[in-house]
C-alpha cells in the first residue's frame, strides 16, 4: 500500500451542465505532506476536495487515494480518509459526545472503541468540558473544532480540510493550525483548501494555486513567494505624477491600484534606497513579500463573484 | 435484472445506521413521540362512538350491518400508516436533508447516498408500525379488534409504511423547498385521507370516483386494515397485497433514484 500517494489525479474534471468547475487537473499528495489549495471563490477547490472524497462524481479523469479508484470503490477511500466540511454538519439532535458516537458508528466502530477515542480526541481539542452541550450552544470555533474531531474518529491516513478555519477569530484559528501541525508531526497527509494565504504559508509544505477550475501554480510556499515576487514589496500611497512617472521609468515590476503603487522587490533593499534618496516625503510601507502578493499578481484583483 | 442493480444495486446493510440514527433522536424524546398516537385513537373512539356515531348508528359494510365506530376504526389505524410515514420522510427527512446538512455528513463515512435513502425509507415506515401498534394496543383494549388476526396489521403497516415513506422521499426529493409539500399534502394525501374507504364504504360514491379510490394505495391500506379489524377475510385480499408490495418496490425505487439526483451532485 505504501508505494502509492495518498492522493494521485490525472486529468481531473468535474462539469456542472456548461460550466466547468475543475478544468483536467494533475497533481498528486505524497505521504506525511500538507498540501494547500489557494484559489478565489470558485477556483474549483471545494468541488476538487469533494471529488477526492468521494461523494462528487467525476465528469473524466480519475483520482486515486492511496491506490484506490474513488469513482470504483467509494466506501473503500472513504474508509481510510477523514473530511472536515466547509460547512457546519454537526448533528443539532445530538450532544457534542454523542455526535461523535454516532459518527462513528458510521464506520463500524465498536462502541467500547469509540467512547476512548471519542474522549481522546475531546481533549485533543479542548473541547473535554463541553462534551455533554448542544450543538447550538457551541461557538463557532468549538463547531470547528469538533468537526475536525469527527474527522480524525476513525484514524484517517488522510485528512481532507475543506476551509478549516473560515469565519474563525484569532485563538480559534491559532488552536486549529497548532493541531493540524501536531497531526502532520505525526506523519498524517493532510490536504486543506484556504483562502487565507497566511494558513498555507504556515501550514503547508506545497501549495497548488488555482483559479478557474486550474491550476495555476505549485511548489513551496517560500519558493514562490521568491519566484513570483521577490524579497521585498514596497507600497507607496498618495503618489505625485513625478513619483509615479520615476516608477514607471524605472523598469521595476509594480501595479497601480488607484492611488496606490506596488512595487515588487526582487533583490531586496535596491527600491525602497531608491525611493527614500528621491522622494523622502513620499508615504511608503516598506514589508517582506507574502504569499498573498503572489495570489494577487497570478489571479488578478477583481472580485471573483 | 440490469434495472434492479441499477436502482438497489448501492443499498447496503450500512443503510441500519442511518436507521439508528433516526431512531436515536426519536429515543431521546420517546415519551412525547407516544402522546399523537397514544390519545388519537382514544379522542376518536369518544367523539365518535359517544358523539357521532350515534347520529350515524350503523353502515352496512360487505354485506352486514356494522356500528360506525367499528367501521371507522380501521379507518383510523389506516390513516396513521399513511401520515406517520409519509410525513416523517416528507417534513422530517427534508429538515435532515436541507437545513441540517445530516445526509452530506453521513455521505463522507463509508456510507453512499443509497444507504441514507434506504435507511430514510425503513425509518419512516418504522414510525407507522411503532403508531399503528400503539393503536392497536389502544383499540384492542376498547374491544374494536378481532385478535389474534388482528396482530397482523403490524406487518400490514410496515409495508403500507414503506410505500407511503417511499412517496415521501419522491416528494422530498423533488421539492425545491419545504413549503412546496403544501401540494402533494392537500392535492394528494388529504383528499386520499378522506376518499380512501376511512371513514365511509367507497361503493357510495358514484362509479367513476369508486375507480379512482381503487387506484389509491391507501384504499388498499384500509380494505386490509379493516378486514383484520372485524376477523373476516377482505375479497381480493391478495390483489391488495400485491398493489402494496409492487407500489413499495416501485416507489422505493423512484425514491432512489429521485433523491440521488438531488443528493450526488
Amino acid at each position: 500500500m505504501n508505494d502509492h500517494h495518498p492522493i494521485e489525479a490525472r486529468r481531473l474534471t468535474k462539469r456542472y451542465g456548461t460550466l466547468t468547475a475543475v478544468d483536467a487537473i494533475d497533481f498528486e499528495v505524497e505521504h506525511g505532506q500538507c498540501v494547500g489549495f489557494l484559489g478565489p471563490n470558485g477556483a474549483g477547490k471545494t468541488t476538487t476536495v469533494k471529488m477526492i472524497a468521494g461523494f462528487s462524481p467525476i465528469t473524466a479523469g480519475r483520482v486515486l487515494v492511496f491506490g484506490v479508484d474513488v469513482s470504483a470503490n467509494p466506501r473503500d477511500v472513504k474508509r481510510q480518509i477523514g473530511v472536515c466540511p466547509q460547512e457546519d454538519n454537526l448533528d443539532p439532535d445530538f450532544s457534542v459526545m454523542k455526535n461523535l458516537l454516532v459518527f462513528a458508528r458510521y464506520f463500524n466502530m465498536p462502541s467500547s472503541v469509540s467512547a476512548t477515542r471519542a474522549n481522546e480526541l475531546l481533549e485533543f481539542l479542548h473541547l473535554s468540558d463541553k462534551r455533554d452541550a448542544k450543538i447550538d450552544e457551541l461557538s463557532g470555533g468549538m463547531k470547528r473544532r469538533l468537526l475536525l474531531a469527527r474527522a480524525l474518529l476513525n484514524t484517517p491516513r488522510l485528512l481532507l480540510l475543506d476551509e478549516p478555519t473560515t469565519g474563525l477569530d484569532p485563538q480559534a484559528r491559532h488552536l486549529i493550525w497548532q493541531r493540524v501541525r501536531t497531526l502532520r508531526d505525526g506523519g498524517a497527509t493532510v490536504l486543506l483548501t484556504t483562502h487565507y494565504m497566511e494558513e498555507a504559508s504556515q501550514l503547508c509544505d506545497r501549495v497548488i494555486m488555482m483559479d478557474a477550475g486550474r491550476i495555476l501554480l505549485e511548489g513551496r510556499p517560500d519558493e514562490l513567494v521568491a519566484r513570483e515576487v521577490g524579497r521585498e514589496v514596497i507600497e507607496l500611497w498618495k503618489t505625485t505624477p513625478e513619483v509615479t512617472a520615476f516608477v514607471r521609468g524605472s523598469g521595476w515590476a509594480f501595479e497601480q491600484v488607484e492611488d496606490r503603487i506596488i512595487i515588487r522587490d526582487q533583490q531586496g533593499g535596491q527600491v525602497s534606497r531608491l525611493i527614500e534618496e528621491r522622494f523622502p516625503t513620499q508615504a511608503r510601507l516598506i514589508r517582506g513579500a507574502t504569499l498573498e502578493d503572489v495570489f494577487l499578481i497570478r489571479t488578478g484583483r477583481a472580485l471573483k463573484e | 435484472m440490469g434495472v434492479w442493480r441499477t436502482v438497489f444495486g448501492n443499498v447496503s446493510h450500512r443503510a441500519i445506521r442511518v436507521w439508528q440514527r433516526n431512531a436515536d433522536v426519536w429515543a431521546t424524546t420517546w415519551l412525547v413521540n407516544f402522546i399523537p398516537p397514544l390519545f388519537e385513537p382514544i379522542l376518536y373512539v369518544l367523539a365518535f362512538g359517544m358523539g357521532m356515531g350515534s347520529l350515524i348508528g350503523t353502515v352496512v359494510y360487505g354485506g352486514t350491518e356494522i356500528p360506525y365506530l367499528r367501521f371507522m376504526i380501521p379507518g383510523v389505524i389506516s390513516v396513521a400508516i399513511m401520515f406517520w410515514s409519509y410525513f416523517e420522510t416528507t417534513y422530517a427527512s427534508f429538515v435532515r436533508m436541507y437545513y441540517q446538512r445530516t445526509f452530506d455528513a453521513i455521505m463522507a463515512t463509508p456510507l453512499l447516498a443509497e444507504d441514507v435513502i434506504a435507511g430514510e425509507w425503513i425509518w419512516g415506515a418504522t414510525k407507522a408500525v411503532m403508531a399503528a401498534t400503539v393503536m392497536l394496543v389502544i383499540v384492542g383494549a376498547f374491544g374494536l379488534v378481532a385478535f389474534p388476526q388482528g396482530l397482523l396489521i403490524v406487518p400490514l403497516s410496515a409495508l403500507g409504511g414503506l410505500l407511503f415513506s417511499a412517496l415521501g422521499l419522491v416528494t422530498t426529493a423533488l421539492a425545491p423547498r419545504i413549503d412546496h409539500f403544501n401540494i402533494p399534502s392537500f392535492l394528494i394525501i388529504f383528499p386520499m385521507f378522506l376518499f380512501s374507504g376511512t371513514f365511509f364504504p367507497i361503493d357510495v360514491l358514484p362509479q367513476w370516483a369508486t375507480h379512482v379510490a381503487l387506484a389509491l394505495p391507501l384504499t388498499h391500506v384500509s380494505f386490509l386494515v379493516r378486514a383484520l379489524c372485524l376477523g373476516r377475510p377482505a375479497p381480493l385480499w391478495p390483489w391488495h397485497l400485491l398493489y402494496l408490495t409492487l407500489g413499495s418496490l416501485v416507489a422505493g425505487g423512484l425514491a432512489i433514484v429521485l433523491m440521488r439526483r438531488r443528493l450526488v451532485r
